[in-house]
């Protein structure tokens, strides 16, 4: 007799026992008492809405996405997805302009970068702050990461024959963030790498990887740029056999998980062969001769922010143990909290409040720590701990750059 | 122990409160007949609340029983009208698996039109594209007019009906005598079993609709009325599988419908004579677990890894005609006995047989009789006239109740229909939630405490669904409970021992299924009440034992 061993809903919601721990756990519930936490969104409100669709409510909206729910769930379900998933399916709000804005971070990227010093001085002007406000609905106290005047990519191109001439290779997944307003980030990447002896090459064709699109509702286009993303990971992973890294936590889940799990973009054949710089580097460093050398004329003294979507990964343990490796860092680990922006959720009006009160108890523990500066591998994080606190933020990468010893 | 006569006159007495005793109840007060019915446990306890909750178009009958087929429609279009708030319009389908005979269809289809129950044979790829849980190896398929059917909201409606009208209502009391005056019944003598006082109830006439329990009170009578109990078990699966009923299209046999019924779908029926003595506690055994769910796999495969919540049986009434002792001519029809006729008894009528499907018709003719006894000539109007709950658009309720969150606003209109408009949800405490899994609010409670006749929680379950859901009383036993109390329905004493013995009740209802999830969460409710909440394990026992020995 076959005594049901398996549960094979979709998202296995049957197998929530209703501990209710992930509500706990749930930072929006513990600010804004209009959303119904994450145990009535995801697995009580799914069986209500296999009754009838009427059952959706429109306030999952309010849902971040953190997947702390699911860290916390001592029974696998998969509530995140599960809200996700519903959103996706049932909500009859079409996105507006705000959020197709929001949501292009590639288009909008591609346009603002040639005129980067116009739109970040525009931007920051008070009277653009309050039509954005007004008319765009988007926060007018929000700070703005600013466009650099050139991509990353561009960059780059001049890079290509030297990356080449390194035996060992790595494909780069820069993100929007990166190409467009911090390419910065990603020449400390290069300069770490080709100090470890490595090559660093970009995919062939590289989109963002649609996490904006996801939660501001264009599934579509989501998905278009996930399969291009997901052919480009292919040809590096299997034709190549050339491991692919990235230096955004989300833009890693998104792709790892996110793609089959709301997209339905199957990606089981290359998911292991894409994960974090830090992760790759850690290992490498744990498992070869290779060591780092460090300035030792340099003295920092850093707090590190532990981003959502890394606690979900489970991989902040790497970029941890590896600012502990640089002798001159002295490190002290925050504890794990949502900062409150979750991408461009912060940037709405409607959310703002909601946003700040989320990261209050973070962004008092920044200040409390005394420190240089803040460490994380989240640029929505960094942008929300600047604006939040007086610290500036910088990403672990970066760290190792600048306390790298390039002359010896 | 005192006894008291109770000096009300009333025309009639209805002895049970099934949907047929409640149905009767209704039909008797819309007439202007004085009646008092009397329960000795909640309403829906019996039958009534342990069936599949099917809507029958009647098909499943059509081609073995041509009149309750008939029956069954004409009742099933007038449910659809007079109890909207408690029917849900799904449509049903017969399918042919590949081991059933194809050519059953075209008779099945047949007898169907013959009936006048509306039958449309469609291509098994159509029929999979409106049901997708359905087995896709069907060869065979024909749409049909079933539906899903609450019996607690139809029976809860029918006594709000009756009371509206000027009928009395007793539950949780017992008629341990039938009063006698040479060749008549003129009356009952019930334990009231809150108040352990025994009084007397005079009317002139008594009406048996106590389901199989009525062999027993026909008894009290010194009448045998030849009744067979038969089981039928179910198994409730913890979401909604499939959102139209679904059935073999073959002989009616075992464990052949899936009825999608408010949140979850239910698999049934086995079928098996019990003796007598087994009618108060039916437990379900392995084997009928294995059968359902055997059976149930092939209506719709995704039932093999669908989590299930409960097990539970009920006891048919099935009555063996007059002149066949050995009980082998069986009819699921209507039996109406007019003991006057039958055994030189006056004043006493029994009422069995039939179905849910056909409560208000078992009424209808119960109360003609009763009229015609009385010489009454008031017209029946239970066919025409909406139950109350029903007599609203849902859109309007919605618009009168918009303050409410929309979970617990949707799923209460569900449950009561217009009268959802008495819930009381202006304010946070009244729309925070009692039951999450089936969003039952403090203020559903409290209407159902105050309106609805709720004295424990396994009757406050009946009306509100509190406890249904798949925690099983986990989070709002305790949480229904306390509000209980605070409401003065019971001392803290009392809500202790309610609390275990509706723990106890969800987890007979487990037992039998206890793997898996199912069983993981219900270890995790017991640590939470006797490990946090420190409810003691003997008081457990102590419920559990009663529990067992049928008290």
């Amino acid at each position: 007799m076959n005594l049901q061993q398996h549960n094979v809903s979709d998202n296995n919601f049957e197998q929530c026992i209703k501990c209710t721990v992930c509500t706990v756990y749930c930072p929006v519930a513990a600010v804004n008492p209009d959303y119904p936490g994450p145990k009535q969104a995801g697995p009580d409100g799914e069986r209500l809405r296999l009754k009838k669709f009427d059952f959706y409510d429109e306030s999952l909206k309010y849902c971040i996405n953190c997947k702390r729910c699911e860290v916390a769930c001592p029974s696998n379900v998969r509530i995140g997805d599960i809200i996700q998933a519903a959103r996706i399916k049932f909500s009859r709000k079409k996105p507006t302009l705000r959020d197709f804005v929001l949501a292009n971070t590639d288009l909008v990227g591609t346009l603002s970068t040639p005129l980067a010093p116009i739109v970040n001085t525009t931007l920051g002007l008070k009277p653009v702050k309050t039509v954005l406000d007004g008319v765009m609905k988007i926060d007018h106290r929000r700070v703005f990461p600013k466009y650099a005047f050139g991509t990353f990519e561009s960059w780059y191109k001049k890079q290509l024959s030297k990356q080449l001439s390194f035996s060992k290779q790595v494909s780069y997944f820069h993100g929007c963030y990166v190409n467009y307003n911090y390419p910065q980030l990603g020449k400390d990447l290069v300069r770490v790498m080709n100090a470890l002896g490595v090559g660093v090459r970009l995919l062939d064709k590289e989109k963002c990887c649609g996490v904006a699109l996801i939660s501001n509702g264009f599934i579509k286009q989501a998905q278009k740029q996930a399969r291009v993303n997901v052919d480009s990971i292919r040809k590096s992973v299997i034709e190549k056999n050339i491991p692919v890294i990235a230096t955004s936590s989300t833009c890693t889940f998104t792709i790892r998980d996110e793609y089959p799990h709301l997209l339905g973009i199957e990606n089981e054949d290359v998911r292991n062969g894409v994960e974090l710089a830090t992760r790759y580097i850690y290992r490498l460093l744990s498992q070869s001769e290779i060591a780092l050398k460090f300035r030792k004329d340099k003295k920092l003294r850093v707090a590190y922010h532990t981003p959502c979507h890394m606690e979900k990964l489970g991989w902040a343990y790497y970029s941890i143990e590896l600012l502990k490796l640089i002798p001159n860092v002295e490190l002290v680990v925050l504890d794990s909290q949502c900062c409150g922006i979750a991408g461009t959720y912060g940037f709405k009006k409607e959310n703002y409040q909601t946003s700040q009160r989320i990261g209050e108890a973070l962004f008092k523990q920044i200040e409390e720590a005394q420190v240089d500066c803040v460490v994380t591998d989240c640029e929505t994080c960094k942008w929300q701990i600047e604006m939040s606190t007086s610290k500036h933020c910088e990403h672990p990468i970066s760290i190792l750059a600048q306390m790298l010893d390039m002359d010896s | 122990m005192k006894q008291n006569d109770m000096t009300k006159p009333f025309d009639v007495i209805v002895i049970g409160g099934g949907a047929t005793g409640a149905g009767t109840a209704r039909d008797c007060a819309r007439r202007g007949i004085r009646v008092l019915l009397i329960e000795r446990f909640d309403i829906s306890t019996g039958a009534t609340g342990r069936n599949h909750g099917l809507l029958h178009s009647g098909a499943r009958y059509a081609v073995t029983d041509q009149e309750s087929a008939e029956e069954c429609i004409k009742e099933n279009m007038i449910l659809r009208r007079i109890a909207s708030h408690c029917v849900e319009e799904t449509d049903g389908l017969f399918l042919s698996l590949p081991e059933d005979d194809i050519q059953y269809q075209a008779k099945f289809v047949e007898a169907c039109l013959r009936a006048g129950i509306r039958a449309e044979v469609i291509d098994p790829k159509e029929a999979l594209r409106l049901e997708p849980s359905a087995n896709p190896a069907i060869i065979g398929a024909v749409r049909v007019p079933d539906g899903a059917v609450d019996p607690f909201r139809l029976t809860t409606s029918n006594v709000i009906d009756a009371r509206n009208h000027g009928a009395e209502i007793l539950t949780y009391h017992e008629v341990t005598e039938l009063l006698r005056e040479q060749d008549r019944i003129i009356g009952v003598k019930v334990l009231d079993h809150k108040t352990k006082e025994v009084k007397n109830y005079y009317a002139n006439v008594v009406v048996n609709a106590g389901g199989i329990w009525g062999h027993n009170i026909a008894k009290l009578a010194g009448i045998t009325v030849n009744m067979l109990p038969a089981k039928g078990a179910l198994l409730i699966f913890g979401h909604r599988v499939n959102n139209i009923v679904l059935n073999r299209c073959r002989k009616p046999a075992d464990a052949d419908i899936l009825v999608p019924g408010d949140t979850i779908s239910l698999i049934g029926t086995t079928s098996s004579k019990v003796p007598f003595e087994e009618i108060d506690h039916m437990l379900v055994t392995p084997e009928e677990v294995d059968l359902l769910l055997r059976e149930g796999e092939k209506l719709a495969p995704i039932l093999a890894q669908t989590r299930i919540l409960r097990a539970y049986a009920g006891v048919r009434p099935l009555v063996a005609a007059d002149d066949d002792p050995s009980g082998r001519n069986v009819s699921r029809g209507i039996v109406l006995l007019d003991h006057a006729q039958r055994d030189g008894l006056q004043g006493f009528v029994t009422i069995t047989g039939g179905k849910l499907m056909t409560y208000r018709l078992m009424a209808e003719w119960t109360t003609d009789l009763i009229c015609k006894k009385l010489n009454i000539t008031a017209e029946c109007s239970t066919a025409t006239e909406k139950l109350p709950g029903s007599r609203e658009d849902r859109e309007e309720v919605r618009k009168k109740i918009i303050s409410m969150p929309l979970a617990p606003r949707n799923s209460s209109i569900a449950r009561h229909g217009d009268l959802a408009e008495k819930l009381s949800g202006n304010t946070s405490l009244e729309n925070s939630l009692v039951c999450e899994c089936e969003e039952v609010s403090v203020g559903e409670v409290k209407y159902a405490l105050n309106e609805l006749d709720v004295n424990n929680l396994v009757d406050l379950r009946r009306r509100t669904r509190v406890g249904m859901g798949t925690c099983q009383g986990e989070l709002c036993a305790c949480r229904a409970a306390g509000l209980m109390s605070s409401m003065h329905k019971y001392c803290t004493r009392r809500a202790k021992e309610d609390l275990a013995s509706f723990l106890n009740e969800r987890w007979k209802g487990m037992a039998p299924i206890a793997w898996g999830d199912t069983l993981r969460e219900s270890e995790y409710t017991n640590w939470i009440y006797e490990g946090v909440c420190g409810l003691g394990a003997d008081l457990l026992r102590h419920e559990s034992e009663k529990l067992e020995s049928g008290n």
